[in-house]
């Protein structure tokens, strides 16, 4: 161990000892075991920067965050004002929405709709207020165990959202979960953390948003577990809005029971390092599990999705299909795993990544996996990357648009398969606007 | 209109030798000129050179569109100043609707020439009559462009656009080739109907067949990259009588 890193695991730790300490007598105590052990755990990994033999990690670098210095836990939360929110994030007055800056709730920039059936508020106040409901749940789908982000999320967990929908209810409007990153601190670490469990035969939708404001960088490890009770319905979108000198880990597990219904759609633009993680459990008959998303790199960023579900029990169906842009010289992962037991007869997967590639300097490391142990059983996969067709360039500029426009209106038409995916139209305006917004950095990138 | 001058060209960065050998002709405006020829001729190498596909490269002569050279002209600039290439397999652009990608381009077109750009009503106007005119099934419109049109419907599509770009030379580019009947009289009607003074147009064919719904002008005949032989609409009937062998004989004899 160099000096350096013995010094950065310092500085960890005592950020680590500091919020412990910060926490007093008052702060959930019921947590303080797990925390540490997470805590052990995070000591015991440090973060993956070994890749060779390391399936997992193979194409992200995550020297970046190893070597940064980060500010964790509390620090001062910057005072941001509610237009900018509202003009930088994606808003509509008639959803529930939880705000969260730098990791704290932020009542003042929140719109507590109630819904009859939906209980939403500060995973924080729930520790104390509600303890057995967190407890039921919290840390079981997403173990600190195996996983430097994980251990790392658990140990300085300081708040988040809960979201309970009864069982029965039709929750109408969407619950958006919104985290910003102020530029209060050049570097700071935030760990969002998003408790979502959903009663038998309810249906409602969760917008998971994450918009980060500064243009230095800092480090988002965020992890959500969700609850999918019988018969339920939940519609997920996740938004990442990241800037390309900051690092997103982001990762979500969800548990499905069964007769179920998970629909997720995701939409990233790219930091440094990213990482959407990913993980469905069809643990019962029936269930149904689609996993979408969009990634759209540029110059040196670096995006992975790590996209994997299980069939642990018979007759589940489950779809992936994620798209990609990549420009300048970025990277992007997609690693999509189907694992289907023994017992898991009548399992039906399919998967699918389709990629356009900008630049001849962008990568794509596609990346499917089926393990099969069923025999009964129908799975699919399919991944195609392809540069831009010069004869659909050259078409287009016959009929008057220039070089870049052309290139702008095939990035849309490839775009809108999933931007379409996003149905609450204010999300839907507000994509279209960030896909517009992010254009310029593509086009240049390009070759 | 149109002046090409002793045009050579080639595959860009290839090894062979030209494809186009020295042509020269001239499309006066307001005038319905025919490019025919066999096979391997050059007629749609022509066509692309016109319109400056970047797969071809000019070795030697011009291209003059209303005096001015075209050959450093980008293949959008070109269309700026009214050029249209109606293509034979024409790309399908996926997620992008018939409506979005037109209004792009005449909204390119209008601003290149300091016009202002149309109102989605103004042009949604334009669109829909000519959707109606075009015998085009209006349901294609509702799909990306031409993603799975059929060969005559993506030739009724490149009509469309002709109709709505109105453009001041059209060059149609093998149009008529594997339309059936029916298609045929839909593109040619559609010529004919934005056939005026003020417009030209450049339809390249292998077949006699659509000359029989549009009468040219002109009628030049191509032969391994060059011109063998110009003449009056009644060449067609020769070609239909004898094929291109006899043009090709006697232009050796000559």
């Amino acid at each position: 161990m160099t000096t350096a890193i013995a010094s950065r695991g310092e500085r960890y730790a005592s950020d680590y000892r500091a919020l412990i300490e910060s926490f007093g007598s008052d702060g959930a105590s019921w947590f303080t075991e797990t925390r540490e052990q997470a805590w052990a755990e995070f000591a015991r990994l440090g973060f993956p920067t070994v890749r060779r033999g390391n399936e997992l990690w193979k194409y992200t670098n995550v020297r970046p965050i190893d070597q940064a210095e980060f500010v964790h836990g509390a620090g001062e939360v910057e005072q941001v004002a509610a237009d900018l929110v509202k003009s930088t994030c994606p808003w509509d007055d008639a959803w529930t929405t939880l705000t969260f800056v730098d990791g704290r709730f932020q009542e003042r920039l929140s719109n507590l709709t109630k819904q009859a059936g939906l209980r939403a508020g500060s995973l924080a106040d729930a520790m104390h207020s509600d303890r057995a409901a967190v407890e039921l749940h919290l840390g079981r789908h997403a173990p600190y165990t195996g996983d430097a982000f994980r251990s790392l999320n658990t140990a300085f967990l300081t708040d988040g959202g809960f979201v309970q929908v009864d069982a029965g209810a039709e929750i109408e409007h969407p619950v958006h979960l919104l985290f910003i990153t102020s530029t209060s601190l050049a570097s700071r670490a935030t760990y969002p953390r998003i408790l979502w469990v959903s009663g038998e035969n309810s249906g409602a939708t969760l917008i998971e948003t994450y918009v980060n404001l500064a243009e230095t960088a800092q480090l988002t490890d965020s992890v959500a577990e969700i609850v999918v009770g019988d018969g339920a319905r939940v519609r997920h979108y996740r938004v990442q809005i990241e800037h390309e000198k900051s690092h997103h880990i982001g990762i979500e597990r969800i548990y499905q029971s069964g007769h179920s219904t998970y629909t997720s759609t995701s939409y990233a633009t790219g930091p440094a390092v990213g990482r959407y993680d990913i993980h469905n459990l069809l643990d019962a008959p029936g269930g149904e599990c689609t996993l979408h998303g969009l990634y759209l790199t540029t110059n040196r960023q670096h995006q992975s999705n790590e996209i994997s579900t299980t069939h642990a029990k018979p007759r589940c169906t489950s779809h992936q299909f994620f798209k990609g842009v990549l420009a300048g010289r970025s990277q992007a992962v997609f690693s999509g795993k189907v694992v289907v037991a023994v017992d898991a007869q009548k399992s039906v997967a399919a998967q699918k990544d389709l990629n356009l590639l900008l630049s001849h300097g962008a990568e794509i490391d596609t990346k499917p996996a089926l393990e099969i142990y069923a025999d009964d059983v129908k799975a699919g996969h399919g991944a195609t990357a392809g540069y831009v067709d010069p004869d659909a360039m050259f078409y287009m500029q016959s009929r008057g648009l220039s070089a870049d426009e052309a290139r702008a209106m095939l990035v849309r038409g490839f775009v809108s398969e999933i931007v379409d995916e996003f149905e609450p139209e204010a999300l839907h305006a507000y994509l279209e606007r960030k896909t517009e917004e992010v254009m310029p950095a593509l086009l240049a990138a390009a070759d | 209109m149109l002046e090409i001058r002793d045009l050579r060209a080639k595959v860009t960065d290839g090894d062979g030798e030209d494809i186009l050998k020295g042509l020269s002709l001239e499309i006066g405006t307001g005038e319905v000129h025919a490019i025919m020829g066999p096979n391997g001729s050059g007629k749609s190498t022509l066509a692309s050179v016109i319109a400056g596909k970047p797969d071809y490269e000019v070795t030697g002569g011009d291209i003059l569109f209303e005096g001015v050279s075209i050959l450093e002209m980008k293949p959008n600039a070109r269309s700026h100043i009214g050029l249209f290439l109606a293509m034979q397999y024409p790309s399908e652009i996926p997620g992008v609707r018939p409506w979005q990608f037109l209004k792009a381009a005449m909204d390119a077109g209008r601003a290149a020439r300091g016009e202002d750009a149309l109102s989605v009503r103004q042009f949604s106007k334009i669109f829909d009559e000519a959707v109606s005119h075009s015998g085009i099934n209006p349901d294609l419109m509702k799909r990306s462009l031409n993603e799975g049109f059929s060969g005559g419907e993506k030739k009724r599509n490149e009509m469309l656009q002709l109709a709505i770009l109105k453009p001041k030379l059209a060059i149609l580019d093998e149009t008529d080739s594997g339309l059936d009947v029916d298609a045929l009289r839909t593109v040619a009607d559609g010529v004919n109907a934005l056939r005026s003074p003020e417009r030209s147009f450049m339809i390249v064919t292998h077949y006699h067949r659509i000359l029989n719904h549009i009468t040219p002008d002109r009628i030049h005949v191509l032969v391994r990259g060059r011109m063998v032989r110009s003449g009056g609409a009644e060449l067609a009937l020769q070609i239909e009588d004898e094929g291109y062998d006899s043009i090709i004989k006697q232009a050796a004899g000559a």
